[in-house]
């Protein structure tokens, strides 16, 4: 059915999907990859399951909490993040080669991927949706300081921002500063600080008191 | 290409929304598409930069207007016909009739080799990089010039940074080479560096990147001498 509406709009064909048409479509998919063997339900469930339970940024603060407490493991993970991070038993898919960026009192790091969604799954997890969305992949490179604003993170212009394009397969993490006021904290506590937004740079570490 | 997808830079894509409790998946049938891309990767449909190649010739505003794993979606069907798995007629009936029949379950089937391939995969990945005789053209601490020329085809060369001139900070060794094996012309390894931008070089004097540089992961041919 052709509408007036249609008609008028800037560009021919777009059409917006809902949530259904989408779900319809995935087994549609999923229908044609069973028959022809490319697919099992059992690997659908499988992976899915993997990245929903086991892997995700709580991976990341464990690295970063080992980083804060064993300086031998952090000179490590700075040097080599992919072993490091392999020490641990972590690694893997989209994740094959790890660079861990160090913040300091006068320097922050951000990343970010304008091209697509590239993110080190292996720590991380999958990325969440405004990793992947315009708005971040746009700013990030040209408007870090606002975008870290609106994250509820306001760093002074002494410090340096540095922002990493992830464009090739090397993939980045940030380890971020120790929070104040957490002498003598073990592994396990200092994780429960770590969250995935200061792992990617767009937020900091908050301190316990804080 | 010189795609909607290249973001980096471009204004009036509003505030970066962030919920704090987005689930992993956003419905049900984002579960089921993740590991179509393996599954299809593995059945030769495409490799990862083929992949991203289809998703980039996603029609413009239909790009910044729709979900990620549509993107997903859409770069699959656009392979998947290429390669045979999929004819575009009877995926929309099938995907007509699930819209009229939501709650009809696809017919299951178990595929335990690829669950052990996935196991071994998720945890070890893979690996793009390769050795090469030819010697890296460039050096850290070397000035370089991104290539400025415009691409109608895939590539990382993003296009904020092309034709600006910014310094080397890390040399990585040989990868493969995304222009190339995006179009089924091969790996062509050449060396990868990381580049560093200051924005006064890239933007100006923009406020929201003050005291700020921009590191970005070209290979050589993207490079030039000043």
């Amino acid at each position: 059915m052709t509408s007036t509406d249609d008609k008028i709009q800037p560009v021919a064909g777009l059409s917006r999907h809902s949530d259904a048409e989408l779900a319809a479509r995935a087994k549609a998919m999923e229908s044609i990859l069973v028959e022809k063997g490319i697919i099992g339900s059992d690997a659908i469930d499988y992976m899915s399951s993997v990245y929903e339970n086991e892997v995700g940024p709580q991976i990341g603060a464990k690295v970063v909490a080992k980083a804060w407490t064993d300086p031998e493991f952090k000179a490590r993970l700075l040097a080599d993040a992919t072993k490091a991070c392999e020490e641990l038993g972590f690694g893997g898919m989209q994740g094959e080669e790890m660079i861990a960026l160090e913040d300091t009192e006068s320097v922050h790091h951000m990343v970010v991927c304008t091209l697509c969604s590239c993110y080190p799954w292996p720590v991380l997890g999958l990325p969440p949706n405004w990793y992947k969305y315009p708005a971040y992949r746009s700013r990030a490179v040209r408007d870090p300081r606002g975008v870290m604003k609106e994250f509820g993170l306001d760093l002074p212009e002494s410090v340096e921002v540095r922002v990493w394009d992830s464009s090739a397969e090397l993939r980045y993490f940030v380890l971020p500063m120790r929070p104040e006021g957490t002498d003598g904290w073990t592994e396990e506590q200092l994780e429960a600080l770590v969250t995935r937004d200061a792992m990617i740079g767009v937020g900091g570490v908050q301190s316990p008191g804080a | 290409m010189d795609g909607i997808h290249d973001l980096g830079g471009k204004a009036g894509h509003g505030p970066v929304v962030h919920p704090d409790d987005e689930p992993v998946f956003g419905s049900e049938w984002e579960k089921r598409v993740l590991p179509m891309f393996p599954a299809m990767a593995i059945a030769g449909a495409f490799n990862l930069d083929g992949f991203r190649s289809g998703m980039e010739q996603i029609p413009a505003a239909e790009y910044l207007t729709s979900r990620y794993y549509e993107h997903w979606m859409h770069s699959m069907v656009l392979h998947g016909t290429e390669a045979g798995i999929f004819d575009p007629e009877e995926l929309e009936r099938r995907t007509q009739h699930y819209l009229e029949n939501p709650g009809e379950e696809v017919p299951k089937a178990t595929k335990p080799e690829l669950v052990e391939a996935l196991k071994q995969l998720i945890p070890n990945g893979d690996d793009y990089r390769r050795d090469v005789e030819a010697e890296p053209k460039f050096r850290i601490g070397d000035t370089v010039r991104v290539r400025p020329e415009a691409s109608t085809s895939h590539t990382r060369r993003a296009s904020y940074v092309r034709g600006h001139v910014g310094e080397i900070t890390h040399h990585h060794g040989a990868y493969v080479y995304p222009d190339s094996n995006a179009s089924g012309l091969g790996e062509d390894p050449h060396h990868l560096y990381t580049v560093r931008f200051t924005a006064q070089e890239l933007w100006g004097d923009e406020p929201g990147a003050v005291n700020s540089v921009m590191h970005i992961d070209l290979w050589e041919p993207y490079l030039t001498t000043p």
